[in-house]
């Protein structure tokens, strides 16, 4: 089962990299941060998923199972899913 | 649905405790609770059942602080955890428009703290945490009684949560227990799967442990006497109306209207300030239950419940809580930190007298890029506040576009803090 | 020529080489940090130039202490190039060399395995770099008489003019880098237009 990209938003801060060397799967949104495509990383596009992973200079992006559980996040007074919108890249 | 009146007032507590209401709110509400009462009204808390997990998983109990979780997998996932393993009672109640855990920790501190020594017993937890907005003279009393007639097997730390919007959040939490600023963090690691000195931490909201405390000494049947089939049980809910706020426990599925809330109200906010506006008609058909308000994009989430009055301006309100939510965003992920003030000043300017063609798109926009691409909920949250408003009041925006208003007073009437976090002690 | 001056004179060029090249890798550390660009190049090629050329770098040091080792005219155990002091010849001034290699290697090793290290660890390692350079460079002048004079000399001390100015630069950035419970009220502030951004309610 191929990987999928994710990206730590604390630990990211813009730099860039990985929509470089992505522009398949990776697109940068107008304030500079990375929109990641959900769906996993189809097998074509596998060593460059881990270039880029491994070229990030803030360690924030990761390969992370597919079939991993996606975290149920909540925070004061929220309840229901996490809407995640698939985004085309543009 | 309210103070139903209870005809058995014998202090056996087995078998004999009515399905009905209240539960959770004392019987005679204002009187302090100490702990000879609630042994009276209750008894002891019935410690050393090996089965509880089983049987809060029968009686269908899910959390109260906002996500409505089923309280059995955390409970599960923690105890099945090798090593030390640490729970925390989650009073931080940090959404402004809920009242409910202050409430229930000084009137009921007894059934919280019960309910905390049982779910610690059953995860096998070694360290004990109350977190809370601030500590009363009441928790402060039970305590005291409780750890003088040695009813608790942990003892309990107390802390106060900073007044952020996040202060609540699980992780967040955490990173407040261990010293830090109450900041949320990645996840993965669940804190249910590293939390508290890297030790597996369930964290449960105050009313859920006030049940969890009841359904160990009632039962699963009892729990499932009121409600609904998938949601049953009560629960507390703040309710806002033009006269005053007040917190009621109800039945879960119990038609809104009962909730006496449309006197001159336009349009109702469910669950807080990450919830949704429903529209008047939605009264009269909708029940308090997420399977119900789900079908309209709401959810009961922290059981705020605020009917707007008629004479405000829904645009002004909905402007001034996404400026507080955009104030309250921990800084840390690039989207949250841009969108979310953008998204407020953009929601401003449609509350103002007439707005640029571009506002309108640009929200939308932004909304869609904040969505799901923080660490935690909060933009998506404020998304869904915002989403909400646009729907509900796309005829005041109409209205302001022409440069008109419909409102006739300016109070503000949702609350909200009056200062914004500026420095990381705000944070502490 | 014999075969012991070849040794010393290599060890002493790619000596020399290995100080320029750290000076590189230590601005491009700089720059990939600062979200800096090359001009004319896109955004990885800053990362990737830092990355290869620091292990050009080591490539450098490796013949730069095997052709010391080699020449006979002294005798320095290969082991004292990792093992400070544990050389006989200027045991002082080659310490100091071993020490930054060290440093050096923790840096790199950690960096290769990075995608398997907490962050916040493999940064505090990384930071290193700033402790390695100046014992680097201390090591060079001190352990060569070449490096004392002649444009040699004037060339380490443009690279440690270079590095202080890079490291001041860094600094100076970190400063004025809003905290993280600044950055909110700053955006804020800049989009709504109140004037008192702590006022939320109107």
């Amino acid at each position: 089962m191929p990987d999928t990209l994710r990206v730590n938003p604390i630990a990211c801060t813009g730099h860039g990299v990985c929509a470089e060397l992505l522009p398949e799967l990776i697109w940068m949104d107008e304030w500079g941060y990375p929109v990641v495509d959900p769906h996993p990383v189809p097998p074509a596009l596998d060593l460059e998923a881990r270039r880029a992973v491994a070229a990030c200079p803030a360690l924030a992006l990761k390969l992370t199972r597919t079939d991993a559980p996606r975290p149920v996040r909540r925070s004061a007074g929220s309840g229901g899913t996490n809407p995640r919108t698939p985004r085309t890249p543009r | 649905m309210t103070m139903t009146p209870i005809d058995d007032t014998t202090s056996e507590a087995a078998g004999n405790h009515t399905a009905g209401l209240p539960r959770l709110l004392p019987l005679v509400p204002g009187v302090p609770e100490d702990l000879r009462t609630h042994l009276g009204r209750y008894g002891r808390p019935p410690m050393g059942n090996p089965n509880l997990i089983r049987v809060v998983e029968q009686s269908g109990l899910t959390g109260r602080g906002g996500a409505a979780f089923p309280v059995h997998r955390k409970l599960a996932i923690v105890a099945a955890a090798r090593g030390r393993k640490v729970i925390v009672a989650n009073g931080a109640e940090s959404e402004p428009a809920s009242r409910k855990d202050n409430l229930l920790l000084r009137a009921a501190p007894n059934l919280v703290l019960d309910g905390l020594q049982l779910a610690a017993a059953a995860i096998g937890a070694s360290e004990a945490h109350l977190y809370l907005h601030s500590i009363s003279p009441e928790i402060t009393r039970a305590l005291a009684q409780r750890a003088a007639a040695g009813l608790d097997r942990l003892a309990v730390t107390v802390t106060e949560a900073p007044p952020r919007f996040l202060a609540g959040q699980e992780s967040a939490l955490v990173s407040r227990l261990g010293g830090g600023p109450a900041v949320p963090g990645f996840v993965p690691p669940r804190v249910t799967e590293r939390g508290l000195g890297g030790a597996p931490t369930l964290v449960q909201n105050v009313e859920t442990l006030a049940h969890l405390a009841l359904i160990a000494r009632y039962g699963p049947r009892w729990f499932r006497a009121v409600g609904t089939a998938d949601e049953p049980g009560s629960m507390l809910a703040t309710v806002h109306t033009n006269s005053n706020i007040s917190v009621v426990e109800a039945e879960i599925g119990v038609p809104l209207r009962t909730l006496s809330l449309q006197n001159n109200a336009q349009a109702i906010l469910i669950g807080g300030y990450h919830g949704a506006w429903l529209p008047l008609d939605a009264i009269g058909t909708l029940t308090l239950d997420n399977a119900e308000l789900s079908k309209h994009g709401a959810a009961v989430g922290a059981g705020v419940i605020a009917a707007l009055p008629a004479d405000r301006c829904g645009l002004a309100e909905a402007a001034r809580v996404v400026r507080y939510l955009a104030a309250e965003s921990a800084g840390q992920c690039g989207p949250c930190l841009n969108g979310l003030p953008r998204m407020a000043a953009a929601l401003a300017e449609l509350a103002g007298r007439g707005h640029r063609r571009q506002t309108r798109a640009d929200l939308e926009r932004w909304a869609g890029l904040v969505t799901g691409r923080g660490a935690c909920n909060h933009p998506d949250g404020t998304v869904r506040f915002v989403r909400s408003t646009l729907t509900v009041f796309a005829p005041e925006i109409a209205l302001h576009a022409g440069g008109h208003c419909s409102a006739t007073n300016r109070t503000p009437f949702l609350p909200l803090p009056d200062r914004m976090p500026l420095t990381e002690d705000d944070w502490i | 020529m014999s075969g012991s001056t070849v040794f010393w004179y290599a060890s002493r060029a790619t000596g020399i080489v290995a100080l320029l090249l750290l000076t590189a890798v230590l601005v491009l550390g700089i720059l990939v940090n600062r979200q800096g660009r090359l001009p004319g190049l896109p955004r990885f090629a800053v990362t990737s130039l830092h990355r290869n050329m620091s292990l050009l770098a080591v490539a450098f040091i490796a013949v730069h202490v095997l052709t010391a080792v080699a020449d006979t005219y002294v005798s320095i155990p290969v082991l004292s190039s990792v093992i400070p002091f544990a050389s006989g010849y200027e045991r002082f001034w080659l310490g100091l060399g071993a020490i930054s290699f060290d440093l050096m290697l923790a840096m790199i090793i950690t960096s290769l395995v990075r995608g398997r290290l907490n962050r916040i660890l493999w940064r505090a390692i990384h930071l290193l770099a700033y402790l390695s350079w100046p014992v680097a460079f201390a090591h060079s002048i001190g352990s060569s008489k070449d490096l004392q004079q002649g444009w040699l000399l004037d060339l380490s001390i443009a690279c440690a003019v270079i590095v202080a100015a890079a490291a001041l630069w860094r600094l100076a950035s970190a400063a004025r880098q809003l905290p993280r419970a600044a950055r909110v009220p700053a955006i804020l502030a800049r989009h709504t237009g109140h004037q008192a951004a702590e006022r939320i309610t109107r």
